[in-house]
């Protein structure tokens, strides 16, 4: 193995040219991933930390009373996918709706019954987000005696979570795009840099070189340019972050940028990563077709 | 693969031919070669000599006939076996095939390490070959700022540091002036003596001369005409 880390980095010194080319390539298209896991990472969290605890209101009949909380909680709990239930008594909504209204709550005031139900304020777990199962859990609350109505901005929510998920399936489908155009250029530079070296490749052949000697390097120097791919990429695009979250700040009100971070260590990984495996596919499907005698 | 020994013969053909599209370079040529022998094959430029050389390391194969070397048939050999194949032949290229970008050491490493020498041997043998080749002083150098001669030198390095079964050479003195050629041809009866099977292709009849104990294949046209012993 020794042998053949001598040989890539041989190889590399004597095709310095066709070499950047590669790694520049790639990280290029790292770049351009990146600065799309980067925003699809940061919009997630944003996402995620508006949509923390996805809210229903649940209002009760007139034949509830304070004694039967307990177990109406419990039967609400048992159904798996609350994270916490608040009691709001009418009287606690009478005057959470006057402080709303403030100026206008003279008409409350002439109001001689209380008209709000009691309601429990349901916040549902955090990996609660698709829609089929808030409304499954809001038939099954409704379905609870005592219960009259389940208010969870349905219309609401359905567009929030389709727009969510159309963000999503576009991040694929980019980062999807990108790894093609990335693997297509990263396979044709390896030809070209095979391809610059077909006469040596021709006498290693005639003198007894096995295919596996031949290509060991080649791989193993697609798989370098593709680490050093994925590291500069991600490098450009953490400097890039960097000019951006000192340069804008002064611009942007802060609650803005308040949340933006660069790409986990986990996101990063899983770049570098893929961009090994595109150099190394790269090599796969350039070489495939010149080893045969 | 099938393996067929018989006697010592090491190469034997059987009515080879080899057609590239309706031209016949060579034309149902049988020839039995001893392990040990001293073969040159002559014949004018267009003759066949190295499309005949080609056919015994694969680097052509036959279009009709079949070619034994040391008892594996040639038509029945794998892919995957070829290398194996050609590690028992030293070839010395007409155009020497040197690697530019590679040093006269690594040229002449190569054929060992290809072979998965460890590393030690390799450094001895090579620099062994070199020094008998009157290269070692070289051993850095690359290939371009050589002389023809120098060159040659190094081919024949890299076609003896294997210790092969059997030397191919193709012309090895054509760019050559006598005294180089000798040099060649010495180290090439050096190697006979010790048992390696050796073919030249040549058309310097006065290399020819200057050895004993050889046997001439001539070729005109692709066919075989003759085969004479030199005494």
């Amino acid at each position: 193995m020794l042998y053949y880390f001598k040989r890539v980095v041989s190889d590399i010194l004597s095709n310095k040219f066709l070499n950047s080319i590669t790694i520049a390539t790639i990280a290029l298209c790292i770049l351009v991933v990146g600065v799309f896991a980067l925003f699809f990472e940061n919009a997630c969290r944003i996402i995620q930390s508006g949509e923390q605890g996805g809210k229903m209101m649940v209002y009760l009949g007139p034949e509830f009373n304070i004694n039967m909380l307990p177990q109406l909680k419990f039967k609400i709990n048992a159904l798996g996918e609350t994270e916490k239930i608040i009691f709001i008594s009418k009287q606690d909504a009478l005057k959470q709706l006057k402080k709303d209204l403030a100026s206008r709550s003279s008409f409350i005031d002439s109001l001689k019954d209380n008209p709000l139900p009691d309601a429990l304020r349901v916040i549902m777990k955090k990996n609660v987000n698709k829609l089929e199962t808030i409304k499954d859990l809001a038939v099954k609350i409704k379905k609870i005696p005592m219960v009259e109505d389940v208010e969870y901005g349905e219309r609401w929510l359905g567009r929030f979570l389709s727009i969510f998920s159309l963000f999503k399936m576009t991040g694929y489908a980019i980062s999807s795009l990108f790894f093609m155009i990335a693997l297509f250029i990263t396979a044709n530079t390896i030809r070209l840099s095979f391809y610059a070296r077909r006469q040596e490749v021709e006498i290693m052949r005639l003198v007894g070189a096995t295919d596996k000697f031949i290509i060991t390097p080649f791989y193993i120097e697609g798989l370098l340019q593709g680490i050093a791919g994925g590291i500069a990429g991600l490098g450009i695009l953490f400097l890039f972050f960097l000019f951006l979250s000192s340069g804008v700040e002064k611009n942007i009100p802060l609650y803005m940028l308040f949340n933006i971070k660069f790409l986990s260590i986990k996101y990063s990984v899983i770049i570098i990563a893929c961009s090994a495996f595109l150099g190394w596919l790269g090599c796969y499907l350039s070489l495939k077709q010149f080893l045969k005698y | 693969m099938s393996i067929i020994k018989d006697k010592n013969s090491i190469i034997r053909m059987f009515n080879v031919s080899k057609r590239f599209g309706k031209h016949y370079a060579l034309k149902n040529i049988t020839i039995d070669i001893q392990a040990g022998e001293f073969i040159f094959i002559t014949g004018a430029s267009g003759a066949g000599k190295s499309t005949l050389m080609k056919l015994l390391y694969l680097a052509e194969r036959t279009s009709e006939g079949q070619i034994l070397v040391d008892g594996m048939n040639l038509a029945r050999i794998s892919s995957s076996r070829v290398p194996y194949l050609r590690r028992k032949f030293g070839v010395i290229f007409q155009d020497f095939k040197l690697i530019p970008r590679k040093t006269v050491y690594e040229n002449v490493a190569l054929v060992l390490e290809a072979a998965n020498e460890k590393p030690g041997i390799i450094k001895e043998k090579v620099l062994k070959i070199l020094e008998t080749t009157g290269m070692g002083k070289k051993i850095n150098v690359l290939p371009p700022s050589l002389s023809g001669g120098e060159q040659q030198r190094v081919a024949v390095a890299r076609a003896l540091v294997g210790d092969p079964a059997i030397i191919l050479a193709d012309e090895p003195t054509c760019s050559l002036d006598s005294d180089s050629a000798q040099t060649i041809l010495d180290f090439l009866l050096e190697y006979h003596s010790r048992g390696t099977t050796v073919l030249i292709a040549t058309h310097n009849l006065q290399i020819i001369s200057n050895t004993v104990n050889g046997r001439c294949i001539s070729l005109v046209e692709g066919a075989l005409t003759g085969a004479a012993k030199l005494l």
